[in-house]
């Protein structure tokens, strides 16, 4: 392998990671502070994406139009999500679960239903077509994108949450929910919150991962989502910079297995499946080792 | 009133009798989709019933029932297709040499897929029943899913993603169900010993079965292993009764249906369960007409895809979120209650029995 194709690698891999990484954040801020693992995380993802290409396809939006007003629809599912099936379920683990479970199925059908199964293209803006060719190695501008749209993302969260007062309320939930409501933090209203960021970061992700695969269909969510969930028990689930560095080394993972061992192409998703199990059984805090609370199951 | 021990033995020989009668008596007499349907009855009895005790009794939430499944489908189908069915089907690579030559007649083969699905069961269980709740669920859809992407990816064994074809029908309605009754009757048998307390005591409280002396890990594999054995034989007989296998049968998806089912019948009901599956086929049966276009009164009626997977999933948050119990909760039918509510019917005065 040439330094040239390495550098070329390398850059792919970035590029997916910060998206596994984007998306891993979603899942791991409301694991944080709810403990449940959303299921639909990945339905929140291609809700984002499919309703952009439908504004863009049938009320010719501008695409930034569209994926704004996608966004707040998603937002508005993904908080609907939470006051209708999960709050009532919060106290009881294994249901939870279940309940997030169908909530992604619905969501899935639905498109089904409403729109079809089938794939409709991803009205990605233009200039992300272009390449950009230093020497012998040419890159993408949507990969750049994705990189610099990340790590501006990556910022803006890490200030709400070590800045303002929200993230605050949000770090003392996640530490304590009894003794965060007796100081009289209303735990309702952060988790809601907390859901917001999770399908907003949803929403990004989709958008940067559209454009690099510029298809959508209703089980587009499904694979990112279950990476990303696998990024973010790598990294220590409930823990942001876990997601991050997880979500880094799963793309960076893939992509070398492929680069390096091209006959395994294949066998890359049970690899990640592989990864999951061993890290959960030997090192279920993630490379952060991050202390969850147990509730009583 | 809780009739003598002998009365409801006598009773449930004769319900097993009646169940067989009446299974051969539909084979013949019943149209093609009935039996079908009463077929996909009896494999699910057998897939849920398993879960109730992993689940339901044991409180082990496991998320395998997939892939365990596709081990015996698998097993099944590769062990009844004569050899030159299988030179015939391997398109991408050819087969590998014992399974080239290789054809046994199905009921040992369902035995060896059940037993090879309680090995996985085995490897799957023992490292990951260590872990709880969320961890437990996700390692073991991991495992699921690593089963089922190895058949994608393994062409001389499995003929990888197209799967399999032709595989000779030899169940009948008979045999599956006395399948399941075999299931059943050893569920509940082991259920109602010492060993299914101490597995109801680890469902209830961990670090107290740990106490009183309840060897937690061994007793959560032996339950797991069991369960794999039985989801093994289900996989094997939907094989036989399909004729067709494909990685994609196994998908997760299969295990939320059997989710579904083992909550709607609640979790800790055996009978409840069998009640379930029955209801499961029938209600999928009656909404794939609306999911297919058709001509009604002339008026051409596009059909709606995607429908009935859109009603399972509304149904399974509907139970999850006001209806936990299901419809049996933690009840069984049992000899007892039916007849003294027949006694209570009819008025007749208290027989000799003991007093229950």
């Amino acid at each position: 392998m040439t330094i040239d194709s390495f550098v070329q690698y390398l850059a792919n891999a970035i590029a997916l990671g910060s998206m596994y990484a984007l998306i891993a954040i979603g899942y791991t801020i409301v694991y944080g502070v709810v403990r449940l693992i959303n299921m639909a995380h990945g339905d929140f993802f291609m809700a984002a994406a499919f309703l952009t290409a439908f504004g863009v396809s049938s009320f010719a939006l501008p695409w930034y139009v569209s994926f704004v007003l996608a966004t707040i629809v998603t937002v508005g599912v993904g908080l609907l999500a939470e006051r209708v099936a999960y709050r009532p379920l919060r106290k009881v683990r294994i249901s939870s679960f279940i309940g997030a479970t169908s909530v992604s199925f619905l969501i899935q059908n639905s498109f089904v239903v409403f729109f079809s199964s089938r794939s409709v293209p991803f009205p990605h803006p233009e200039f992300l077509d272009r390449v950009i060719k230093f020497g012998a190695i040419s890159l993408p501008v949507v990969v750049l994108f994705i990189m610099g749209v990340s790590a501006v993302l990556f910022l803006i969260l890490t200030y709400i949450v070590t800045r303002t007062k929200m993230g605050r309320a949000m770090r003392a939930v996640s530490k304590d929910m009894e003794a965060a409501l007796m100081v009289g933090v209303d735990a309702d209203r952060v988790i809601a919150f907390a859901f917001v960021l999770s399908t907003t970061f949803a929403s990004a992700g989709a958008f940067l991962w559209c454009s690099r695969f510029p298809f959508v269909s209703p089980f587009t969510g499904v694979m990112p989502g279950l990476k990303a969930f696998i990024g973010a028990v790598m990294g220590g689930i409930g823990s942001i910079p876990g997601a991050l560095v997880g979500g880094f080394l799963l793309g960076l993972a893939e992509i070398m297995l492929v680069a390096f061992l091209p006959t395994l192409t294949g066998f890359r998703d049970i690899f990640a499946y592989l990864l999951l199990i061993l890290f959960l059984l030997f090192r279920p805090g993630g490379l952060f080792n991050v202390k969850i609370r147990e509730e009583k199951v | 009133m809780k009739p003598q021990k002998k009365v409801r033995r006598a009773l449930s020989i004769a319900a097993v009798i009646a169940v067989l009668l009446f299974s051969v008596w539909a084979e013949r007499h019943m149209d093609g989709f009935q039996v079908r349907i009463i077929h996909m009855w009896g494999i699910y009895v057998i897939l849920v019933s398993s879960f109730n005790l992993i689940y339901g009794f044991t409180g082990q939430f496991s998320l395998a029932h997939a892939g365990l499944a596709a081990v015996g489908a698998y097993t099944v189908a590769l062990l009844t297709l004569s050899p030159a069915d299988k030179q015939v089907s391997f398109m991408l690579a050819p087969p590998v040499w014992p399974i080239s030559v290789v054809q046994w007649p199905l009921l040992p083969s369902l035995l060896l897929g059940g037993l090879l699905a309680a090995l996985a069961g085995f490897i799957i269980g023992a490292p990951a029943l260590r872990l709880h709740g969320d961890y437990l669920l996700i390692t073991t859809l991991g495992f699921s899913e690593i089963i089922r992407l190895l058949l994608c990816n393994l062409p001389g064994v499995t003929n990888g993603a197209m799967g399999l074809k032709g595989i000779p029908k030899d169940t009948n309605l008979t045999w599956v169900w006395g399948l399941a009754i075999i299931t059943l009757f050893i569920t509940k048998r082991l259920v109602d010993s010492s060993y299914g307390r101490a597995l109801k005591c680890i469902r209830d409280d961990e670090i107290a079965a740990e106490a009183v002396g309840v060897n937690l890990s061994s007793h959560k594999v032996m339950a797991f292993v069991l369960s794999s054995f039985f989801v093994g034989i289900a996989g094997g007989l939907m094989s036989n009764l399909l004729g067709t296998v494909a990685p994609s049968t196994f998908k997760p998806d299969l295990t939320y249906a059997v989710i579904t089912m083992a909550v709607l019948g609640g979790v800790r009901s055996l009978t409840g369960g069998v009640l379930a599956a029955g209801i499961y086929p029938v209600a999928s049966e009656l909404l794939r007409t609306i999911e297919t276009p058709r001509q009604i009164l002339g008026i051409s009626y596009p059909g709606i895809p995607g429908l009935r997977s859109l009603a399972f999933a509304a149904m399974l948050l509907f139970l999850i979120l006001f209806y936990r119990r299901g419809l049996m909760g933690s009840n069984e039918f049992s000899w007892g209650g039916i007849l003294s509510r027949v006694q209570r019917l009819f008025g007749r005065p208290k027989m000799g029995g003991e007093q229950g």
